[in-house]
């Protein structure tokens, strides 16, 4: 049944608020950004003629293609261990923690949260660095002859980003899982299925959703940083973000700031196509 | 307590807080100063002697390179801004596109600098200053003096020979790093051109493999410091003489083939609001007590332009400033590269691919 009139227009009072913020903060700045990608940075002024030469320069420039590259791999690296890490933990919160000390866990869980995500990264640098904690307890109790050569490595921002995401996959997966009814594995259980299957078959494709959102939620924001790689990374692997930072900070080139924010953006869109396919999950 | 009572307590709070805030108001300063710093200008030793003299309140915002404090220009008001901390090389630029205004020259001790940082080239144009000088230093090698001996690095090159695998990090900087590497090989920052580059590749791509960081400022002192790194290619007094005192094994060298002189320049802004106190300012930035301030500020050290603040520094600061060395260092000193169009993204696509190695 079509809503009536009175219903669509009660529906837009409540979102143009929000449609109207949307519109005034994201896209008119975005589509100033597109425009601006399209100019040029000349002998330090800024040339407002229309072009596209920004973009060529992109796809025929390796280094840049190779930062875009290194953005992406991390980034898949971080949501994928992330997930794996986050999964068996919102698990156990949600399926074998008392109600009465969920709230508690998730506390503790987000704890880290409360810190300046920079101070988190250098904390990590204390640890993983040569002199850091790790090597010194590793030496200490002779499991190694020389220090191993973590920081400065991407191992080490892998580190530093899935502290801070497997906090925030832990807390999609387990609304997720708290919305699921007790009586779906009761009833794969009566039919004879075991945990594993139940596991398998039941419990994980409906906890999809809650996946797809936390690691699309992870893939936005770490492929937009680069505070995590140039801290424990050491700098040493170019990723996109450090290129767009080098643009503005060091040139002032702000129209090629612009298009890689734009091909940057691209790359998140195409990952949200991605993610609103198994999104569908949820309305069937 | 009653409602009543709390209420009271409540309203009684508030008075006391709002009287307490005209009264600050009131004895608040009766002018404002604003002005676009690096962080060694945002010390209290440095900032409140000048804002008690001339009852006025400096409003400082910092900036990390002169195209971050581009973009700040950008998006302020004529009027915003009244003193800029500008790169010494990059003051033409400025005045010739109307960011910087003149200066009266016969007011500022220009008599009283070094002489080879007076660089007038840089901030005279057509006869107008629009520019002076206030700091200085070098990029050139920092190290750990109990791991490296100060003879291995007398040759610049040794960096890219492998010797030094993995022990090395480099300040990520585009410019002065490539100019840097140049001066290894023998070059002329002033009269670099594209033909240089493949040499200069070929040395930075050895760099790099020898290299376990990049870093900025911080970054820089932290990796030396917890001996992440035993070297550090672009360092310099900035680095290490502000930690002299609790580590003196962090040393900086300038080797044979010299070092780069980076140089620090205060100006005022063409449309500067308050233009007579911009200029009291840059008076006490370039005086002998604003430089001292300056020179051993929390944020990094560096070589004060004016040669009296001689006599207010100690011993161990002149020490760690290397102050009886400045006119041999001065000597083999070049100024960062400065170069336009084609060379600079020339240069800055070397670096970038370099990085993505």
């Amino acid at each position: 049944m079509r809503p009536t009139r009175s219903v669509s227009g009660r529906g837009w009072r409540y979102v143009s608020p929000l449609l109207l913020f949307t519109i005034f903060f994201f896209f008119v700045p975005f589509v100033f950004i597109v425009i601006m990608s399209t100019w040029s940075r000349v002998d330090g002024a800024i040339l407002r003629t229309w072009n596209l030469d920004n973009y060529i320069a992109f796809f025929t420039t390796p280094h840049l293609r190779v930062a875009l590259w290194n953005s992406v791999s991390i980034t898949a690296t971080v949501t994928v261990v992330s997930v794996l890490l986050a999964y068996p933990f919102a698990w156990f919160i949600a399926m074998r923690v008392p109600t009465r000390w969920q709230r508690l866990a998730l506390v503790l869980a987000i704890v880290p949260f409360w810190t300046s995500y920079v101070v988190r990264s250098y904390a990590w640098l204390l640890v993983l660095a040569k002199n850091g904690m790790l090597n010194k307890t590793l030496m200490a109790l002779h499991l190694v002859d020389a220090p191993l050569e973590i920081a400065a490595t991407r191992i080490a921002t892998v580190t530093g980003f899935v502290h801070f995401f497997v906090m925030l996959l832990t807390l999609t997966i387990y609304a997720n899982l708290r919305q699921l009814s007790p009586n779906y594995a009761r009833a794969a259980a009566d039919l004879g299925a075991g945990p594993v299957a139940i596991f398998r078959h039941v419990i994980l494709p409906l906890s999809l959703p809650g996946i797809v959102v936390g690691a699309f939620l992870t893939f936005v924001l770490c492929i937009g940083d680069y505070i995590t790689p140039q801290i424990l990374g050491g700098g040493n692997e170019l990723v996109l973000p450090q290129v767009i930072m080098l643009q503005i900070g060091r040139r002032a080139d702000f129209p090629t700031a612009a298009s890689l924010s734009v091909i940057l953006m691209c790359v998140v869109t195409l990952a949200y196509l991605a993610s609103a396919r198994w999104l569908k999950l949820e309305r069937a | 307590m009653s409602h009543a009572t709390e209420r009271q307590a409540l309203l009684a709070a508030g008075v006391a807080t709002l009287v307490l805030g005209l009264a600050s108001g009131a004895a608040a300063a009766t002018e404002e100063l604003n002005a676009l710093v690096w962080c060694d200008h945002t010390d209290d030793a440095f900032i409140e002697p000048f804002e008690k003299a001339n009852d006025v309140r400096v409003n400082l915002k910092e900036f990390e390179g002169t195209g971050a404090a581009l973009s700040i220009i950008e998006q302020s008001q004529p009027g915003d801004w009244d003193v800029l901390i500008v790169d010494g090389v990059d003051v033409p630029r400025l005045a010739e596109s109307g960011v910087l205004g003149e200066l009266p020259a016969d007011q500022l001790p220009i008599d009283d600098l070094w002489p080879e940082v007076v660089l007038a080239d840089k901030h005279v144009i057509d006869g107008k200053t629009y520019g002076i000088t206030e700091l200085f230093g070098y990029n050139t090698i920092s190290f750990d003096a109990n791991k490296v001996d100060a003879a291995e690095l007398a040759d610049m090159s040794v960096l890219w020979s492998g010797k030094f695998k993995d022990r090395i990090a480099v300040y990520d900087w585009s410019l002065p790093m490539v100019g840097l590497v140049a001066m290894g090989l023998g070059k002329e920052t002033a009269s670099l051109t594209t033909d240089d580059l493949p040499e200069i590749r070929e040395a930075l791509f050895a760099l790099k493999d020898s290299t376990t960081q990049f870093t900025d400022v911080v970054a820089s002192q932290t990796a030396l410091a917890t001996g992440e790194v035993d070297i550090l290619f672009g360092g310099g007094e900035w680095l290490t003489a502000v930690l002299s005192s609790e580590m003196p094994n962090l040393d900086w060298i300038l080797p044979e083939q010299g070092g780069l002189m980076w140089s620090q320049s205060v100006g005022r802004f063409a449309d500067a609001g308050n233009p007579d106190m911009a200029l009291k300012f840059i008076q006490y930035i370039v005086s002998p007590e604003g430089q001292k301030a300056l020179a051993t500020s929390s944020c990094y050290w560096a070589m004060p332009a004016n040669r009296k603040t001689g006599d207010l520094l100690s011993d161990a600061e002149k020490r760690a400033l290397r102050w009886d060395q400045q006119a041999e260092y001065l000597a083999r000193a070049q100024l960062y590269p400065a170069p336009g169009g084609e060379l600079e993204q020339a240069i800055e696509d070397l670096w970038s691919e370099m990085r993505a190695r």
